[in-house]
This record gives structure tokens, C-alpha cells and sequence, in this order.
């Protein structure tokens, strides 16, 4: 487990947080964007470890929180055409739509596959020349590559009953409409480590000059996620608001080339509606013009109704970082994993699905070991 | 007790794990040591394999009969008549699983060993088994030959006995290749006392060997989902092992439970539920194989929630457990037991686990299916 064991030492662990006690002087918020990052935060058990005057909020990263409920109705609406198969990552599948999930549709008989590869989804295509087989391309700028790999290859090969349902959301457009929000507490952010993987640092430094908040691009392991917070506090305390790259082991600053010119080959920018959040302008990836054979939005008439966001969910409060999970009054009682609200109790990556799997009222308590 | 020799037990596993699909039954050498394809004059199940006719008589006379030859078999009636004497213990279970040839063994053996495994859980030393097949139509009759292979390797090892049976054939679409179900009872040992009424707190929670193995194996050969791995099932009978085990411990061992579905969160979360206990595990002290665990970490799936075949909790008191330990290494079945954790009297119904960094969460049951993750 090279790369990831070291990353749990428990040793550094502990010399992290004895660091982070030391150097805190005032109170700061920090937002972690990735849903990883709050997962693995929430999971090890990290958030009981910070100083008192650390809070740690929780953002917009996670894709199947931030899929709006239309694009849902939309998925399901092509799974349920005759001669349709629809492909999905698996944690899409459990998401409310505003009459029903995909998991739904496909216990009524729609042929729904799950799969961990949008190339698999043209291979499958290739192998059902009788149907049509259509992608959810659903994903921060993380997935963006493969699935816009999928389409590169579906041309070249001459797949041509072969789609994507696109729902790409982005982050740097995400942390300004954050920091734009007059009721902002946010002071630093830790950036998505995987999404700069592949993106680079470049975006971040106008948000970080624009709006003088410390950038820290950030792993997902326990000692990636303290060393972000000690580097972000330590700006924080002297006053600086630089971009700074914890997870330099997957991240350069240039970031991945080739999986960039890809996105760019068979994505235009466009402006996208989030989850408890609302339209973002130019907060989205859709299938540019080049390839709109590949789009399913122009290949089907997708002819549904707009439709609402659950009034009784506050996702877009809990991705803002205003409120936490347990400020809910449905949290844990009206909206469990097992029948959510909203789409931050259904993936793992969900802020409200990790309170509500991880954290308990007990945890202080005396524990054996 | 008829045992299977170990070199045909290896070239069976071997024969498992073969994609050869193509080449013929008669060029795989390691089904010439065990059980030879009889000749058949059909290549697929058909409905009329179901229909109690002539060809259902064919496929029972020259295939399962055979097989899984016994003198309670041999009476081919409508059911078995035997003596039991003790207190017993009677379970059952169905096999849906897919894919149904997997590294390290097959749906057949699965079959088998699970309800040993469950009649073992109680406390039993299980005897008799029935077998009942419901099969797709359309399926080969090289595929069922080698489930039946699987069952037969399953028999032999346990010592139990298949004594009854069914076997019926559903139209193509209304089933998924084969079903198995099968029922067991098993004659309880006299020094077993398996009940969640007798965990106290102070009892340790000790896991018989390295965690998710059999989900992983099966999800390494899913559709879509190939790659590269050495994971092998750890589908096994845990009925000698656990016969063991109470011999020497009796009331002292006082919960068994082999954590299938669900995984070991699920077994742990049900205990603390029913007897208002925290059970409080260390992850650091989990057996857990390398390659397992990065194929959990790659596949964004939580191994506390994955299944497990050969694998067992036991809850024993605190004073036999070291010694429970240096009994179960000393087997095949629990050469990598841990004691993980312990029941408390804090956390009422709560599982909690000590993060490998020193922090602690809950442990939840597991929501509906686990799904992969997007990223």
C-alpha cells in the first residue's frame, strides 16, 4: 500500500495535530471542496482531532450532490425509452429524482447498467448495434477526461449508437459563486486534490488574489488532509493568501496536458444548474458542436417538465458551508440514507451521508484501545 | 470421512479459475482425477430437464445421482428418512450469485459451504443437505457439470451428506444461468452454548481471518470490472474448525457468526442492536490482505460492508481468548485471526471502530446495496 500507508502514520498524525494546536491563535473556517476529502475527514475520525477555533465546512464537491434533480429526471427519462440502454457510475443510481431514482426506474424494468468506465459504455455500445447506449456523464473536472475519451473513441470507431447525458459541473466557477454569497464565512479553502491532478493550479490564482483567501490544494488521506489545514492556517495566521499545493505528488501546477486537450476537443463551457444552489454561468462542461451526434440531448427529445428542488432539503446551504448536516431538522429523522431528501444523504461522498454514517453524539466517551 | 486428495482439491481450483471456456470438458485433465463427464446426448438444459419426464430422469440418473452418490441418495424417493438424536439444528439458503465461476471456487461449492457455515454457526455439526437447482434454460451442460464439481469438492470436504434434492428449469430471461438453494441440519454440539443472550461486556470480538475477500474476487470478475488480481474466494467449511473450537472453549465461545452479506459491519451492527452493547473494533487489528485493500480503496467500497464466505466472528469471553487465537491459527480456516475489539458497556448499540490515525466513528449498517463511487 505504498502512497497511501504513509499517509495514515498515525505518528504523524499526532505530530500534525500537536502542530495545528500550537500555531492556531484565532478562529478560522475552512471549506474543503471535495467530497473525499469531507468523507476521509468524517471517516477517520480527523474533525474530533482540530482545535476548538478550527471548523471545517463542507463544499459543492460532490458530484452526485450537485446533479440537479432535472438532470436526474432527464437520465431517467432516456433509461426508460424503448431500445435505451443507460450507463452510469454506480453512486447516480440511488439520487431522487422528482418522481424517482434510476434504482427505481430500473427495478421497473429499464435496462440501467452500472459501470466504472464510460469506455466500457462504448464497448457495450459496439456490442448491441441494435440499441442505443447512452452514457450519464456526471463529474467534477476529474471525470471530465474519460468521459470525453468515450465520445473521441465512439467517432473514431464509427460507434454511432453511442450518446452522453452531460452534467459536468466545475469548481473554480463553484468557489466564486462561495465567496460571492454575502453571508461567506469561508476564510481558506482547501482545493480538490484530484481535480487539480488533472486541471492544474493555474484557475486558482486570480480566485486567491480576487478574493485574498489561502488556496491549498489538498489529498484525501488522513496526514494529506492536516498538513492542508496546518498549510492554510499558517497563511491564515500571518495574513498571506497564497496558492499552495499540498498533494504535489499528483499535482503539478500545469497539470495533466493531454487529459486537458481532450476535455477541450469534445467540451464547450456552459452554464449549469446546481443542486441547492441554483445556475452557476459557465459552471459546466456540454458536448461542443464538433460532436453533437454524441449528445443525447440532441439526439432524443428529451420532453419533461422543469422540476422543483425538495423544499425540505438544505443542500444548498450545507454546500455553501452556511449550515452543517446536524442543523438540519430533517437531518437523521425524515431524511436518512436509506430514504433521502436530498442528494447529500445518498452518495458516500455526501456531506450529510457521512454525519450521518461516521459521527455520533457518544464519541467522547471512555473507548477501549 | 471421505476426503478429496489434495493435488485433485488444487487442479479442481484450478479448473475454476479457468477462462478456457472453449476447450472441451474431456482436454481439462484435472476433471479426469474426480469426476469425468459422463456422456450426455444434450449439450444444454432444456425445459424438458424440468419437466420430470424422460429427460429429467437422464439428467439425474447420469449426472447428480452419480455424483453425489450416497446410501440415503440411493433410496431416490421423495424425501430421505434418517435417525438423529441430540438437539438439532436446521437452516437454509439461496444462491444467486453472479458471476457464478469465480476465482477460488464456484456457485456449487458456495452452495454447500454456506449452509455448513450457517449450521456450523449454531453450534452444529452439520449431517444432511438437500440441493435444489433452478436452472435457466439454455444453460450448458459443461457449466452444470463443473457446479455440480464444485458441490461435490464442497461435500466431500465438509463429510456432510446430499440427501434430497430438486431440480426444475425456468424458460431463458426468467432466471440468471443457475440458482441454487439448498437446507441443512446438523446435530448440535453438547458444550455449545450460541446465543446473543449471553454476550457481556468485557467479551472479545475476534475475526477468524483477513477481511472481504470473497466480495472482492467476485467483483474482480464482474462485467466491465476485470482486473488484474491473485484474490482468490475464501469459500470454505468452517465446520471442522469450529467443532474445534468448542471441544476445547464449549460455553465459553459464546456468539458465532460468518459475516456473508452485509460484511462484518452488518454482523456487529445486529449484535449491538439486539443486546444494547457497544462493540467497539480497532481497524489497525483487522486482518486484512494488501491486495484486497487496494482493490477496496480503487473501487471506493468500505471492506467492513464487503462479503465473506469462509470467514467467522466469534464472541468469546475475555479469559479464553488468547487461547481461542492460538487454537485457530493452528487451522486452515484461522491461520490470520485477530482479536479486533471487544463488547462494552458504553456505546449501547453502536459499533464504533478506532481509525488506523487514533480517531473514532460509527459504524453503520450499510444502506441498501454498496455502489461504486463516480471518483
Amino acid at each position: 500500500m505504498k502512497f497511501l500507508s504513509e499517509y495514515r502514520d498515525p505518528e504523524l498524525v499526532k505530530e500534525y495535530v500537536e502542530e495545528l494546536h500550537r500555531i492556531t491563535t484565532k478562529p478560522w473556517t475552512l471549506m474543503e471542496i471535495c467530497g473525499g476529502q469531507t468523507h476521509s475527514l468524517v471517516k477517520n475520525g480527523i474533525l474530533d482531532m482540530l482545535p476548538d477555533k478550527i471548523t471545517m465546512v463542507h463544499g459543492p464537491g460532490c458530484p452526485v450532490c450537485v446533479t440537479s434533480v432535472s438532470v436526474i429526471d432527464e437520465a431517467v427519462y432516456l433509461a426508460e425509452q424503448p431500445n435505451v440502454i443507460l450507463c452510469s457510475f454506480g453512486d447516480m443510481l440511488r439520487v431522487p429524482g422528482s418522481k424517482k431514482s434510476l434504482l427505481e426506474a430500473k427495478a421497473e424494468g429499464a435496462d440501467i447498467r452500472i459501470l466504472y468506465s464510460p469506455l466500457e459504455a462504448v464497448e457495450l455500445a459496439k456490442q448491441n448495434p441494435g440499441k442505443e447506449v447512452v452514457f450519464f456523464a456526471v463529474g467534477f473536472e476529474t471525470t471530465a477526461p474519460a468521459n470525453a475519451l468515450s465520445v473521441v473513441q465512439a467517432a473514431h470507431q464509427k460507434v454511432n449508437n453511442y450518446s452522453i447525458l452531460a452534467s459536468h459541473v466545475l469548481v473554480p466557477p463553484a468557489m466564486e459563486a462561495i465567496l460571492s454569497d454575502k453571508q461567506n464565512t469561508i476564510d481558506a479553502f482547501l482545493a480538490a486534490g484530484h481535480v487539480c491532478t488533472i486541471m492544474g493550479m493555474e484557475e486558482y490564482y486570480p480566485v486567491a488574489e480576487k478574493y485574498q483567501i489561502p488556496i491549498v490544494v489538498t489529498g484525501f488521506e488522513p496526514v494529506d488532509l492536516l498538513q492542508g489545514i496546518v498549510m492554510a492556517v499558517r497563511q491564515l495566521e500571518k495574513g498571506e493568501y497564497k496558492v499552495e499545493n499540498q498533494y504535489a505528488r499528483s499535482v503539478q501546477r500545469e497539470g495533466n496536458r493531454m487529459a486537458q486537450e481532450t476535455i477541450h476537443k469534445v467540451f464547450e463551457v456552459s452554464d449549469r444548474v446546481w443542486r441547492g444552489i441554483g445556475s452557476i454561468p459557465q459552471s459546466g462542461y456540454e458536448v461542443n458542436d464538433a460532436y453533437r451526434n454524441y449528445n443525447a440531448r440532441l439526439k432524443f427529445t428529451i420532453d419533461i417538465p422543469f422540476a422543483e428542488e425538495n423544499k425540505d432539503c438544505i443542500s444548498g446551504d450545507i454546500m455553501k458551508g452556511l449550515k452543517k448536516p446536524k442543523q438540519c431538522p430533517n437531518f437523521g429523522t425524515r431524511c436518512k440514507p436509506e430514504h433521502p431528501l436530498g442528494a447529500p444523504m445518498v452518495s458516500s461522498e455526501g456531506a450529510c451521508a457521512a454525519y450521518y454514517q461516521y459521527s455520533s453524539n457518544t464519541i467522547e466517551e471512555n473507548i477501549p484501545f | 470421512m471421505p476426503l478429496i486428495t489434495n493435488t485433485a482439491q488444487i487442479l479442481l481450483k484450478k479448473t475454476f479459475l479457468s477462462d478456457e471456456k472453449n476447450i472441451p470438458l474431456s482436454e481439462k485433465s484435472s476433471f479426469q482425477l474426480s469426476c469425468p463427464m459422463p456422456k450426455f446426448d444434450f449439450d444444454v438444459i432444456t425445459m424438458g430437464h424440468g419437466s420430470g419426464g424422460l429427460l429429467t430422469h437422464r439428467l439425474l440418473q447420469s449426472g447428480v445421482f452419480d455424483v453425489l452418490k450416497n446410501e440415503l441418495l440411493d433410496q431416490q424417493h421423495d424425501g430421505a428418512s434418517f435417525e438423529l438424536t441430540g438437539r438439532t439444528a436446521f437452516s437454509a439458503d439461496s444462491y444467486v450469485i453472479s458471476p457464478i465461476f469465480f476465482p477460488g471456487g464456484n456457485i456449487g461449492e458456495l452452495a454447500v459451504n454456506g449452509t455448513v457455515n450457517d449450521l456450523s454457526m449454531c453450534g452444529a455439526a452439520p449431517k444432511y443437505l438437500s440441493l435444489s437447482f433452478i436452472i435457466e434454460e439454455g444453460f450448458t451442460m459443461e457449466a452444470f457439470w463443473q457446479v455440480l464439481t464444485g458441490v461435490k469438492a464442497a461435500v466431500q470436504k465438509s463429510g456432510v451428506m446430499i440427501v434430497t434434492g430438486d431440480t426444475k428449469v425456468v424458460e431463458k430471461g426468467k432466471g440468471d444461468q443457475i440458482f441454487i438453494n439448498t437446507s441443512g441440519i446438523g446435530i448440535i454440539h453438547p458444550k455449545a452454548q450460541i446465543h446473543h443472550n449471553r454476550i457481556s461486556a468485557g467479551d472479545q470480538i475476534i475475526l477468524s481471518g483477513n477481511l472481504a475477500q470473497h466480495g472482492i474476487a467476485i467483483m474482480s470478475k464482474r462485467q466491465g470490472l476485470e482486473f488484474e488480481t491473485d484474490i482468490v474466494s475464501d469459500t470454505n467449511n468452517l465446520n471442522h474448525t469450529i467443532q474445534l473450537l468448542i471441544d476445547a472453549l464449549g460455553e465459553n465461545v459464546k456468539f458465532l457468526r460468518d459475516p456473508t452479506r452485509g460484511g462484518l459491519a452488518s454482523v456487529l451492527n445486529e449484535l449491538a442492536e439486539m443486546r444494547k452493547l457497544g462493540f467497539v473494533i480497532d481497524q489497525q487489528l483487522i486482518p486484512m490482505n494488501d491486495q484486497v485493500e487496494g482493490a477496496c480503496e480503487m473501487l471506493g467500497l468500505d471492506p467492513l460492508y464487503v462479503a465473506n464466505e469462509g470467514l467467522f466472528v466469534a464472541i468469546v469471553a475475555k479469559e479464553v481468548a488468547a487461547k481461542a487465537i492460538e487454537i485457530l491459527q493452528k487451522d486452515e480456516n484461522g491461520i490470520n485471526a485477530r482479536i479486533i475489539g471487544e463488547v462494552t458497556e458504553t456505546h449501547p448499540g453502536k459499533v464504533m471502530m478506532k481509525s488506523r490515525i487514533g480517531g473514532h466513528r460509527v459504524v453503520g449498517y450499510l444502506t441498501g446495496e454498496q455502489l461504486p463511487r463516480i471518483c
